[in-house]
């Protein structure tokens, strides 16, 4: 699709490590074009009038000023063009991320828990369910997400403190809450971010196409040791991730 | 020209005590000059602790150089700036330069002195009301610094005080609350003050359509205040409620803060606060660009010597613009998690926008085509507004696109493109303003000389400091960062812009020297000048002395007899004709 309009690699955009990415880039690289023409024709028309119309090489203003049609059709351009990318680019890329999530059972879940200032990261385990969580369990030392041992799905799961570990090219879906402030959700190469928002469990869904390690930058202002809310993504086959559950889980690395 | 042959003196006015004339006055031109004198002092200081950040941003964790001592324990111990102290100047900054300083400059100081004379009117409606409204913005000024000084500090929740983290903070943002109420008060008195004094008292002859380009922004403008402001001082008062009270307007059940169960009732919606924040604040971005465009257009239609291009249509536009601005707001939401529906209306609304803003700017530039350009010190300010803008509207596009705004949130592209508006974009406008009407106010000139340097050195550290954001904010590196990225390896290779931001940012306040002196020594030894020194046609320069009189403004009340922007009639002896030339 116009592959030569594609100017995100000059814009200086983190590597693309989902599958959704490219398309985010491709409406960033038109809507950088659009910019790019718009200030060049009014910077090339405003430096000649400069010149053109100084006090000493016309001396007398006209009172008829302006005239033809050339605004009326840039003002046309643009209206046509910010229409072609809301229908065109804008409304699928975001009906795509917010309504097509995979179908149940076939995505990798997790949960994240945001807090002051750390990313507690609760993965089902082998069952794939999700233990009862219960606020009044909460212990900054033993349990921060408030697991409730007693459940009995609970038992095979695991909380890690910031390490997220995910399968490269298969569905991701993240249930995102927070406990105490808002939070956001950022990983620059995913394109993905997501205000965490006390209160709520927002999901988000992507597919990670890359291997390797990427960090999760808390994006919202969330206290005083804001700058430093850093996590890891590690995305790798869902082998070596099932085997680093289970590893973590045998070493007692988890809650 | 002038009506100047009339006895001033028998007007009916007592010698007023110095109190009465230069503290407590009722005349919209006192007024004027202490809403400017105020809100420059304001910005300056707000300019002060963005210098203070921008150390902590280039060197993080060095001890802040020569002044670092003069702060206490709990700010930088050691001159080394704390995260908690970073954080109240970020929120103060925000805070103190669009309440205290861009908005009572704008509106405050230039629509109040201007805006009676240019219409022809002796004052502004409510004279008493004006000064309250003063006042009361005083008041929140003096509220907002003192909060620096109570336990643990200002308010460091972001100048959007988003709960449940404005909620928990410290007792600063409880002032910042109470700061916010009172300057939320005074926008309120001065817009109704604004708006009656337009529709009322227009002088004869004075149509809407003859009404010059700044007053119709000034009336636009006070719509807007009237209207947005409301929402976000009861919103203020809900959050002061929850910090004093004990409500949960703004607070979900279950909340856990460091391991401990809050103890509020909850239920409450953090969005909620989000949604009332930014139904002010996206206004209120109109309210900070369209009096700059006002003072643009006077300048330019001024310097250029021909009327405005499509005088009507820049009017219809910003009229379209004011009611638009009201339902763009979630535009600033879209990674709350919003849906298809509500994201698709509002980027349809963001767009629909954009229409009107790029009519008004091409208007501005289309008005250069056939003038006859000078190139005084107002003018280049009023030039150099027109690409600011445009730079500072069109890196709004990508944030207006809910998919393109994923990357780019809370990032410091957003950062560069709201500074591209308001400050290479609205205060250049100012500052044009002040040299522009400087002489209407005191009767002498600034210095030309040290106004171009002024000019040229803002304009270059200016952008200095704003174009390398948006080079950061593409690469991904959050906004509101203590260390300014220092922490993230995706920001390892743009990180070394922060010194060059820094050191531009500092040497923008080197270049404020030439002005701040030209300032003070023009007032009382500049060059004195004649009644109209720009060969003006507006009626603050033609139907009243330079400076005006004070109390009434026009010893006759003039009458208008023509468009505003007469300049270089095909046929005339003069290339301008004053409006109130019959």
């Amino acid at each position: 699709m116009l592959d030569f309009l594609d100017i995100s690699k000059y814009l200086g955009l983190p590597t693309s490590a989902t599958a959704h990415a490219p398309g985010i880039d491709y409406m960033m690289s038109l809507v950088h074009w659009l910019m790019l023409v718009l200030c060049v024709g009014w910077g090339v028309y405003f430096i000649y009038v400069l010149f053109r119309f100084r006090q000493s090489k016309n001396p007398t203003a006209s009172y008829e000023g302006a005239r033809g049609k050339y605004s009326k059709m840039q003002e046309g351009a643009v209206i046509l063009i910010e229409s072609a990318l809301l229908v065109g680019f804008a409304f699928p890329l975001w009906g795509q991320l917010k309504n097509e999530f995979p179908a149940e059972n076939t995505a990798f879940e997790v949960h994240i828990i945001a807090e002051q200032f750390t990313w507690n990261i609760h993965y089902p385990g082998a069952d794939g369910i999700f233990g009862r969580r219960d606020i009044h369990l909460i212990d900054l030392s033993t349990n921060p997400i408030g697991l409730d041992e007693t459940d009995p799905a609970a038992a095979d799961d695991l909380v890690m403190i910031n390490e997220l570990h995910l399968p490269v090219d298969r569905d991701v879906v993240i249930n995102l809450s927070s406990k105490d402030v808002i939070h956001s959700f950022g990983v620059p190469q995913f394109r993905i971010k997501q205000d965490v928002i006390p209160g709520l469990v927002i999901p988000i869904w992507f597919r990670p196409t890359l291997e390797g390690e990427f960090e999760i930058a808390c994006a919202q202002l969330c206290g005083i040791s804001h700058y430093r809310m850093r996590g890891f993504v590690t995305v790798e086959p869902q082998a070596r991730v099932t085997d680093w559950i289970q590893q973590m889980i045998d070493e007692g690395a988890a809650f | 020209m002038t009506n100047t042959e009339h006895d001033v003196s028998g007007h009916a006015h007592h010698e007023l005590s110095f109190i009465r004339k230069w503290i407590f006055s009722t005349d919209h031109k006192v007024i004027g000059i202490q809403y400017g004198l105020t809100a420059l002092l304001f910005l300056l200081f707000g300019f002060g602790l963005m210098l203070l950040m921008r150390w902590q941003l280039a060197y993080p964790g060095d001890p802040v150089p020569l002044i670092g001592w003069l702060f206490s324990d709990e700010q930088m111990p050691g001159g080394v700036m704390l995260p908690e102290f970073y954080n109240q100047l970020g929120a103060m900054h925000g805070t103190i330069m669009v309440f205290l300083g861009v908005v009572p400059l704008a509106v405050g100081a230039f629509g109040n002195y201007i805006v009676p004379l240019q219409i022809g009117a002796p004052d502004m409606a409510f004279p008493k009301l004006n000064m309250a409204s003063y006042w009361a913005y005083f008041l929140g000024g003096v509220v907002m610094l003192a909060s620096f000084l109570v336990p643990a500090g200002a308010a460091k929740a972001g100048w959007t005080s988003y709960p449940p983290l404005a909620d928990i903070e410290t007792m600063g943002q409880t002032m910042w609350l109470f700061g916010m109420v009172f300057l939320i008060t005074s926008s309120l008195l001065g817009a109704i003050n604004f708006l009656t004094t337009i529709i009322q008292l227009r002088t004869e002859g004075m149509t809407y359509m003859r009404m010059p380009f700044f007053t119709w922004v000034q009336f636009v403008t006070a719509f807007l205040l009237l209207l947005a402001f409301p929402p976000l001082e009861a919103a203020s008062v809900l959050q002061l409620f929850d910090r004093l009270v004990g409500t949960s307007f703004f607070l979900p059940s279950g909340l856990v803060v460091s391991g401990e169960v809050l103890d509020v009732s909850g239920g409450g919606s953090p969005l909620l606060w989000q949604h009332l924040f930014w139904f002010l604040a996206h206004p209120e971005v109109y309210v900070l660009i369209l009096p700059a465009m006002g003072i643009v257009g006077e300048i330019i239609a001024n310097n250029t010597r021909k009327p405005l291009w499509g005088y009507k249509l820049m009017i219809y536009s910003i009229i379209f613009l004011g009611f638009m601005s009201f339902i763009v707001w979630a535009h600033h939401m879209f990674i709350t998690g919003m849906g298809t529906a509500l994201s698709a209306f509002f980027q349809i609304t963001t767009m629909i926008i954009s229409v009107p803003s790029v009519v008004l700017l091409s208007g501005l530039f289309l008005s250069l085509w056939g003038s006859s350009l000078r190139f005084t010190t107002p003018m280049l300010f009023a030039l150099a507004f027109l690409p600011m803008f445009g730079i500072g509207g069109l890196t709004g596009l990508p944030l207006g696109l809910a998919p393109t705004d994923i990357p780019l949130h809370d990032t410091m592209y957003i950062i560069g493109h709201f500074h591209y508006l308001v400050a290479p974009g609205t205060i250049l406008a100012l500052f044009g303003g002040i040299y522009y009407w400087f002489p209407k106010v005191t009767g002498r000139r600034m210095n030309d000389v040290l106004g171009k340097i002024h000019f040229w050195g803002t304009f270059i550290f200016m952008n200095g400091i704003f174009m390398p954001m948006f080079i950061q904010g593409l690469a991904g590196v959050s906004r509101r960062l203590y260390d300014g990225g220092a922490t993230y390896e995706f920001a390892s290779n743009v990180i070394h812009y922060n010194e060059f931001m820094s050191i531009s940012a500092w040497l923008l306040a080197v270049a404020q020297l030439p002005f701040i002196f030209n300032f003070f020594w023009s007032i009382w030894k500049g060059k004195e000048t004649n009644e109209n020194p720009w060969e003006a046609t507006t009626l603050e320069w033609t139907a009243t002395p330079t400076p005006p009189i004070p109390h009434g403004n026009f010893a006759t009340t003039p009458i208008v007899y023509r468009d505003p922007y007469e300049y270089s009639v095909p046929g005339e002896e003069t290339d301008f004709l004053p409006q109130n030339q019959p």
